[in-house]
């Protein structure tokens, strides 16, 4: 054997080693051992992402803390929804998960096909509507922190322009811009919101391409409903506020970031997790808002006066005790006909099918 | 507003998410052009960006960033010519799994960097000239890397087309056999090759975490290595098509977007798959017409090179 066959079987070597244990770093966690208690996360994105997914793999930490040793926790990442996150889904159930947390909206019927296979499993699906007899839902009512920050984002904007960068046209979506909407128009009736829709729910390059975009045609305010920081870098980059996504990403816009919308599932998790092991889990659906803690905002910006950190605190308040209903008459839809009487709410049905923009919304809301 | 200033901030964005792809296509242009095929473009990119992304942390230093992303592309580059030119193994296997391997290499590399920001890469500013009306800024505002890739493209079309040494390359890529017999060693120019499109990949990951969004988040290419490739196909192996097609593929996303935040009612999904409908109606327009797949293709791409036979 000479020089050059011993050093290509050695790096080839080296390599084949390198996939092999850091490919095992894909699927983390734990070796098969029937009698732990195994749970199971699924994630869209990286949790990496700073935002959403991150957020999400606090909460499965969240459990590992409580039940220490007790429990085994699993957890992929960068599942692309759709046909693949069967495959994954399946394969948890199959390994003897005794509760799965799928956590995006388009892993709603891969799930429930799952669930139907498995009936001793227990499904938890994130934001989705549909459920069965081990299939509970769970979402945050993201829209109530998202009337707050309309709020604040009424008082500050200077051009009266919002710009909204939207992932997907779903109802979870539309009813944050629709809120934004109502509540910015409450303080100040001449704003208009732009959204930009990039069809994606991460792609840091296309995220801050949309807020280019949007402080372009004169926003002064870039809000997102995408999971990366860009969006955030891109305002403090151009001088014009932002409002963080699912965590406080405040070190990537220490000076643009209002304050941010984060998510908090560890009380969720814990108390899923907890009925699940101890044989006392049924099929719910949650929908948890500032109230039982699952919406927080991230601390405002020194920036911001007082009267407006005021403003939006009193309205945080208002909404937790039940006395403002974001949603509330009267309101008109986009094309000026009246959605809500006043003296009455949207219910929370329509809310989780809502497929129109309110009035003050630019554009046509893509079917 | 004098009716045109909008498009302006157009041009400037398209430039920051075409730069990327021109990298990334340049590279793997030249890699294609020796007759390998490296599917591994999206591995090598994370790699150079989670690589430019920690040195410019630790160091500071961007112009040592930049080099260290060439240098990691080109490394990773080096692994997939171990396994394809000296061990043979299938190219378009060998490429998927690096790849893969990128995704989770620099995604391990860069974890505990996740959530830090970085200042971006200063612009350069030429006294008198980017405060010129409309060009200014153009073409005389932009980042060192978008001049960069203008050089390289430029170069590696010289290269290519008015060298002896490109057009060893070139016959390498379209008749392995006969570049052997001739003296030529094919091995080793592939593995050349092969080097400088990780590195032009290295650098186009690079441009993403210091320029486009000056972070490091995992996956953040978010499929651009893929589109690369598709530019290829696109730019029918021709390096100026190659800028052609990364600008427009660029452009159709930037204005897209600026037509959503206009108002218009522009349906968005059917904008975000243009490049791809693009990439595809190219394929099927050369492939109906041999001559000009036969003029600019490299004919041994993705076959393996046995020196014996």
């Amino acid at each position: 054997m000479n020089f050059k066959t011993v050093a290509v079987l050695v790096g080839a070597a080296a390599i084949v080693g390198g996939i092999a244990y850091w490919g095992q770093d894909l699927l983390k966690g734990d070796v098969a051992s029937t009698d732990e208690n195994k749970i199971g996360f699924v994630y869209v994105g990286p949790i990496g992402d700073h935002g959403w997914s991150y957020r999400h793999d606090v909460g499965r930490l969240a459990v590992e803390k409580e039940f220490g040793s007790k429990v085994k926790t699993t957890y992929v990442e960068s599942v692309k929804e759709g046909p693949d996150s069967e495959r994954v889904i399946r394969q948890l159930a199959a390994d003897g998960h005794k509760i799965i947390f799928t956590t995006s909206f388009g892993f709603m019927n891969p799930t429930l096909k799952v669930a139907k296979q498995f009936p001793n499993v227990k499904f938890e699906h994130a934001t989705g509507y549909k459920r069965g007899d081990n299939v509970s839902t769970y979402s945050s009512r993201f829209y109530e922190g998202r009337y707050v920050i309309g709020k604040i984002a009424g008082k500050m904007t200077k051009t009266n322009i919002i710009g909204y960068v939207g992932s997907f046209p779903i109802p979870e979506v539309v009813r944050g811009i629709n809120a934004v909407a109502l509540a910015a128009r409450s303080v100040n009736p001449n704003i208009q919101i732009k959204v930009a829709w990039v069809n994606t729910w991460y792609d840091p390059g296309k995220e801050g391409d949309a807020a280019k975009a949007l402080i372009d045609q004169g926003a002064d305010i870039i809000m997102q409903h995408t999971d990366s920081p860009a969006p955030l870098q891109v305002a403090e980059s151009r001088g014009v506020w932002a409002v963080g996504q699912a965590s406080d990403m405040s070190q990537f816009a220490p000076k643009a970031q209002l304050t941010a919308i984060i998510d908090d599932w560890d009380g969720y998790y814990v108390a899923r997790a907890k009925a699940a092991l101890d044989g006392s889990w049924t099929s719910t659906d949650t929908w948890g808002g500032f109230k039982s803690g699952m919406v927080k905002l991230a601390p405002y910006n020194a920036a911001i006066p007082a009267d407006v950190v005021k403003l939006a605190k009193e309205t945080q308040a208002a909404i937790e005790n039940g006395s403002l209903k974001p949603f509330a008459g009267p309101f008109n839809k986009q094309d000026g006909t009246q959605a809500v009487a006043a003296g009455s709410e949207l219910e929370d049905g329509v809310l989780l099918g809502m497929d129109w923009y309110v009035e003050g919304i630019q554009g046509k809301l893509p079917k | 507003m004098t009716g045109y200033e909008w498009i302006i901030p157009v041009i400037l964005t398209v430039i920051t998410a075409a730069t990327p792809l021109v990298f990334a296509g340049i590279g793997e242009l030249v890699t294609e052009k020796s007759g390998v095929l490296n599917l591994g473009i999206e591995g090598m990119m994370l790699v150079g960006a989670v690589t430019a992304f920690v040195t410019a942390t630790v160091t500071g230093n961007y112009f040592l960033a930049v080099i260290a992303a060439a240098g990691a592309g080109a490394f990773m580059a080096f692994l997939f010519g171990i396994l394809t030119l000296s061990l043979m193994a299938n190219q378009v296997a060998t490429g998927l799994a690096l790849t893969l391997f990128g995704v989770g290499i620099s995604a391990l590399i860069g974890q505990d960097f996740v959530g830090q920001p970085v200042q971006a890469i200063p612009k350069v500013d030429i006294a008198g000239l980017s405060d010129l009306p409309v060009v200014g800024q153009i073409l005389f505002g932009q980042d060192p890397l978008v001049y960069l890739s203008f050089i390289m493209a430029i170069g590696v079309s010289w290269f290519l087309y008015k060298t002896k040494a490109g057009l060893i390359l070139r016959a390498v890529g379209d008749s392995h056999d006969s570049a052997h017999s001739i003296g030529y060693s094919v091995v080793t120019i592939r593995y050349l090759a092969v080097m400088f499109g990780g590195a032009m990949s290295g650098i186009g990951g690079a441009y993403l975490s210091l320029i486009y969004t000056p972070m490091w988040a995992e996956n953040m290419t978010s499929g651009r290595g893929w589109i690369a490739l598709a530019l290829i196909v696109f730019a029918t192996w021709k390096p100026s098509l190659v800028i052609v097609g990364a600008y427009m593929f660029g452009g159709i996303t930037i204005l897209q977007l600026h037509a959503q935040a206009a108002g218009f009612d522009v349906p968005s999904q059917i904008l975000s798959m243009l490049p791809y409908v693009a990439t595809i109606v190219v394929l099927v327009i050369i492939s109906k017409d041999e001559s000009r797949i036969r003029k600019h293709a490299p004919a041994c791409i993705g076959k393996i090179f046995h020196p014996a036979s």
